[in-house]
Order: structure tokens, then C-alpha cells, then sequence
């Protein structure tokens, strides 16, 4: 995996400059892994970091699955994971703790008339079994569906609930969420998913079965596109000190204001 | 004194030595790590399946690595950009070289090389913002972001690198000959394409190699244009070049799929050394001549 990483740099030509992943240090709180929560653990971290001055938390975007086996090759305290641990994960000695919920929501351009679909249709429009906005009562206009890159902790979220995993007839597979809703905020008859917390007013959020993607509905499991965000640690093996304040610090109570603020639910 | 100065000639030898020695080395360095990195990939795949297979299915349950889409895409996009621009360049450069005043030269250069510096990422932004929509509009598609949105991109990118090697192609062709080909009777066009372009030709034909090599290697700009879905190239269809494709999938991949990738990154790379190496041959021709 390091050498793997190494050669990401050689390839890239960007030279020796590479953030995060510190070795195990006291009073240092290395986390690892999903873009997605970004948001989340920056918050967290901020207001921890504010609260205890020795410890420095640092937090590497590298995405889910490399945050899994950062945390296996002991190269994080915590690991971050969009989706929840796959069962080899989880016998490869790996425990999940989830964080917080993130819902999906689907969006579609401001001037698409189309406002509510349900999960049935939604997973149709993506594997190309429907291809014009009039069959779901819209304008007589093809489909564009924008999804994400293989890999991509949204599109596995967004796949595997919608229940078309590898099934999906993309038009665009585009690199990060700002290019999804820049994309769909451009083109009237595009359709694509994001996270709720990054849905902005050039997009219009579907409603899924009638339920409109909310903190409430998301959290109460009535808004049914939804992630859990999960905390990577190792069963057998213990957390830093520091390390382990920052956990217990993150799923208590007085982080869910901070991570509310991040535009996801917190569930403790 | 002298045996000082001799000495710091040394030292100053030997530091450049290793200055000279550390690129070398990169270039090593890469090569081989790209050869280890790329091969197992190929192997476990198999080389036909790998470079022939129509079908991209990195991350499904039965993952499919055919690279023949991305392949196509790069050759084809590289085609069209250099069809779209290397007339423009080359004609730029002939009125630069050879009509324009000294003024109007000076600036327009300052423009190309303007040109030359612009971030890709800023072409990428640019044409996502202005040219994918204005695809779809004039050409009534559901969706502009395609490979003729790539084609367009990388043709302007080229734009100053062909420009500017032509230019130095032309400016270099002797004196006499125009004169000669004026002194018969010629008109100064005539001269231009009949005894001027052909005289510089191995100069030129090195800008379309150049040009080449700039647009094959390009990732940003047409990531960002190209849709970057795993089709079989087409004119209005959303692609995904040899670039694109590692650098769309590499943040989040494992296993085999990131070896795959590496090996994307080892054929782009072969790509490359074989322009490198018909720049090389043309440039050589051109010191000849």
C-alpha cells in the first residue's frame, strides 16, 4: 500500500509533500478516509482542538476504502468510512462505530418540473430502463444521468441502495460533488446525487415516495437514500490516549451540535 | 591561486553532474517503478483482454478491465485536436513569421505565449462553463459534455506550442531561398507555401509531434469537459481518455483495480516515449537539413 501510494507521487511528479498519516504519536490524533465527511471530522476536530490544547488532530481525504486499510496497516488512530464495513472488513478485526447518518439526496435541475420520484423509478432512470423526463411526468426531453466514479463512497452509497449496483447507464461519471451539482445546476434534464448537506439552491432536491430529504426525515429513516458515516478502529487493539478522548469526544452528546452543523444527523 | 580556481571549476562540475544526474534518475525512477507497478495488473488480466476489451467495469463484483475505449478515445481526441489545430497554428505561424509587422507580431506572440501559460485547469473551467453548454445547445445533444468538447479544448491548448515551433522553423529557412523564389517571378504567397514550408517542414512536422504530445498527456481540461464515462469514443458521446481514467478512479481505488490503473499509466506512458521518440527523429532531420 505505501509503495502503491509512492508511486500515486512519482506518477503525479508532485514530489515529497504528503499530508496526514502520521505514525502513532501521543498527543497527535491521525484520522484517515472519506472525502465525504470532510465537513464532519474538520468541525469535530476544530472544536476538540479548542478544548485540549496538546493534541493535534489531523485528518487525510483519501476515501473510504483507503481509510479502512489505513487504520488495518496501523497507519491511523481512526479510520472513516462512508459506507458501512464489509464483512471481510469486519473479520479482518475491524469495528465500526457510526457516527452519524448522511442522506443522498437525488437532484435535478430548478426548471425540471419533475419534483417527486420514488425509489423504484429513481433506480430505473439510472439503469436506463427510463430515458425520457415524460415518463415520469416531465418535459419530452432525454434523461442525462450524472453519477460519480467508480469507487466513490457516494456512488457506492447511492448504488447500493437504490439497488443498481453495476447496473447504472451513466452519462457523466464525474471526480467530486461540486462537479455533480455544477453539471446538473447547467443542464435542464439532468438528473444526479450528492449528499444532502452539499446540496446548494441552483438544485432542486427530489422528494423520494413522497418524503423530501430533511435532517428529520433522514434520521428517522423515512427518507430512505441515506449512509451511515462510520468510525474505523481495530477490535483487539487499543486508541492512544488521545486518540481515545477524540472518540469518546466525537460520539457523545455535545459533538452533535457540531456535526448537525456539518449538515449530517448525528445518532448518539 | 590557479590551483584554487581549478579546484571550484571542479567542485562547480561536480555539482552540476549531480543536478543533471538527479533528473536522469527521475526519469528512472519512474520508468521502472511504472514497469513494476503496471505489469502484474496486465498479467492477471492478460494483454488482450487488457488492451482489447470494450468493457470498463473496475469496481463490479465480476470486474472487466478492457482499456480499447480509452485507447480509441486518446488517439481519436488527439486526431481531432490536431486536426482542428494544427491548420490554425500553422497558418498563424506563417503570417507571424513571414507577413506581419514587427509590431503586430510582437504582440500577437505575447498573446501565444499568454495562451501557453493559462493553467489547464482553467481550460477545463472555461469549457465546462461556456462550451459544454454551448454544445449542447447549437448541436441539440441531451448533454455537451463529449469528446468533440475535448477535441475543442485540447486544439487550443496545442495552439501556442505549434505556433511557436513553427515560427522558429520558419524564421530559420535561408534568406536567399525566398529571395530567389521572389526574384523568379513568384508571388510572396506562393512563396510562402511553395518554397518557405516546404524548406521548414521537419520544423513543422515537430510541432504536430509536440502538439501531440501535449494533448495525449492532458487530464485536467478534458476531465472536466469529456463526461468521463467509459463508452466507446463518439463524437457527442461522454468518453474517457488513457489520462482521465487513471486519474478519475485512482484516489479511491484498491487492489486490482489501482494495479489496472498503474497499468493505464504504464501504456499512456509507451504512448508517449513513442512520440517523444518520432519528435526526436523529426528533430534530428530538421538540424540536417
Amino acid at each position: 500500500m505505501k509503495k502503491l501510494i509512492c508511486g500515486v507521487m512519482a506518477l503525479l511528479l508532485v514530489g515529497s509533500v504528503f499530508a496526514g498519516c502520521q505514525k502513532k504519536v501521543s498527543g497527535k490524533v491521525a484520522t484517515d478516509g472519506s472525502t465525504s465527511m470532510e465537513d464532519v471530522i474538520g468541525g469535530l476536530a476544530e472544536s476538540f482542538m479548542n478544548n485540549n490544547n496538546g493534541i493535534t488532530v489531523t485528518y487525510n481525504p483519501t476515501g473510504s476504502s483507503s481509510g479502512v486499510q489505513a487504520v488495518q496497516e496501523g497507519r491511523c488512530d481512526i479510520g472513516l468510512a462512508s459506507r458501512d464495513l464489509k464483512d471481510e472488513e469486519k473479520e479482518s478485526g475491524l469495528t465500526g462505530t457510526t457516527l452519524a447518518l448522511d442522506g443522498i439526496a437525488v437532484i435535478v435541475n430548478p426548471e425540471n418540473p419533475v419534483a417527486d420520484l420514488d425509489l423504484e423509478t429513481i433506480a430505473k432512470i439510472y439503469t436506463g430502463e427510463i430515458t425520457n423526463w415524460k415518463d415520469v411526468g416531465g418535459n419530452d426531453a432525454e434523461i442525462v444521468v450524472i453519477g460519480r466514479e467508480a469507487g466513490s463512497g457516494t456512488r457506492d452509497g447511492f448504488e447500493s441502495i437504490t439497488g443498481t449496483e453495476e447496473a447504472c447507464a451513466y452519462r457523466q461519471e464525474l471526480t467530486s460533488t461540486g462537479d455533480v451539482i455544477a453539471t446538473v445546476a447547467g443542464n435542464p434534464d439532468a438528473i444526479g446525487y450528492t449528499s444532502l448537506s452539499a446540496v446548494e439552491d441552483n438544485v432542486k432536491a427530489l422528494s423520494v415516495g413522497g418524503v423530501a430529504p430533511s435532517e428529520a426525515t433522514v434520521k428517522d429513516g423515512s427518507y430512505v437514500i441515506q449512509r451511515p458515516f462510520v468510525l474505523v478502529t481495530k477490535t483487539d487493539a487499543k486508541l492512544s490516549e488521545a486518540a481515545q478522548m477524540f472518540f469518546d469526544y466525537i460520539t457523545s452528546a455535545e459533538a452533535a451540535e457540531v456535526i448537525a452543523a456539518a449538515g449530517v444527523v448525528a445518532v448518539n | 591561486m590557479n590551483k584554487k580556481k581549478q579546484a571550484t571549476e571542479h567542485i562547480i562540475h561536480g555539482i552540476f553532474l549531480v543536478l543533471g544526474l538527479i533528473t536522469v534518475l527521475c526519469v528512472l525512477l519512474i520508468t521502472v517503478y511504472l514497469v513494476i507497478s503496471g505489469i502484474p495488473a496486465i498479467r492477471e488480466i492478460g494483454l488482450i483482454p487488457f488492451l482489447f476489451g470494450t468493457e470498463w467495469e473496475s469496481t463490479a463484483s465480476e470486474a472487466k478491465f478492457g482499456i480499447l475505449p480509452f485507447i480509441l478515445t486518446s488517439v481519436y481526441g488527439t486526431a481531432g485536436a490536431i486536426v482542428l489545430g494544427v491548420p490554425i497554428g500553422f497558418f498563424a505561424a506563417v503570417y507571424l513569421s513571414k507577413v506581419a509587422s514587427s509590431k503586430v507580431r510582437h504582440t500577437l506572440e505575447n498573446a501565444v505565449s499568454l495562451l501557453a501559460g493559462i493553467p489547464s485547469v482553467v481550460y477545463g473551467l472555461v469549457g465546462m462553463m461556456v462550451l459544454v453548454p454551448g454544445i449542447r445547445t447549437i448541436f441539440d445533444v441531451p448533454d455537451g459534455a463529449s469528446l468533440l468538447a475535448a477535441i475543442i479544448v485540447l486544439a487550443i491548448m496545442i495552439l501556442p506550442s505549434i505556433i511557436k515551433v513553427s515560427i522558429t522553423a520558419l524564421d530559420a529557412v535561408p534568406k536567399e531561398y525566398e529571395d530567389a523564389s521572389l526574384a523568379l517571378g513568384a508571388t510572396p504567397v506562393e512563396t510562402y507555401f511553395r518554397v518557405s514550408a516546404p524548406a521548414a517542414k521537419s520544423g513543422i512536422a515537430a510541432a504536430v509531434v509536440l502538439g501531440v504530445g501535449r494533448a495525449i498527456g492532458e487530464a485536467m481540461a478534458v476531465m472536466m469537459v469529456s463526461g468521463n464515462a467509459a463508452n466507446m469514443p463518439s463524437l457527442f458521446q461522454s468518453v474517457r481518455f488513457l489520462t482521465t481514467a487513471v486519474a478519475s478512479e485512482m484516489s479511491y481505488s484498491s487492489g486490482l483495480q489501482r494495479q489496472a490503473l498503474f497499468s493505464i499509466a504504464l501504456v499512456l506512458f509507451l504512448f508517449i516515449m513513442l512520440i517523444n521518440a518520432t519528435l526526436n527523429f523529426f528533430l534530428k532531420r530538421s538540424k540536417e537539413d
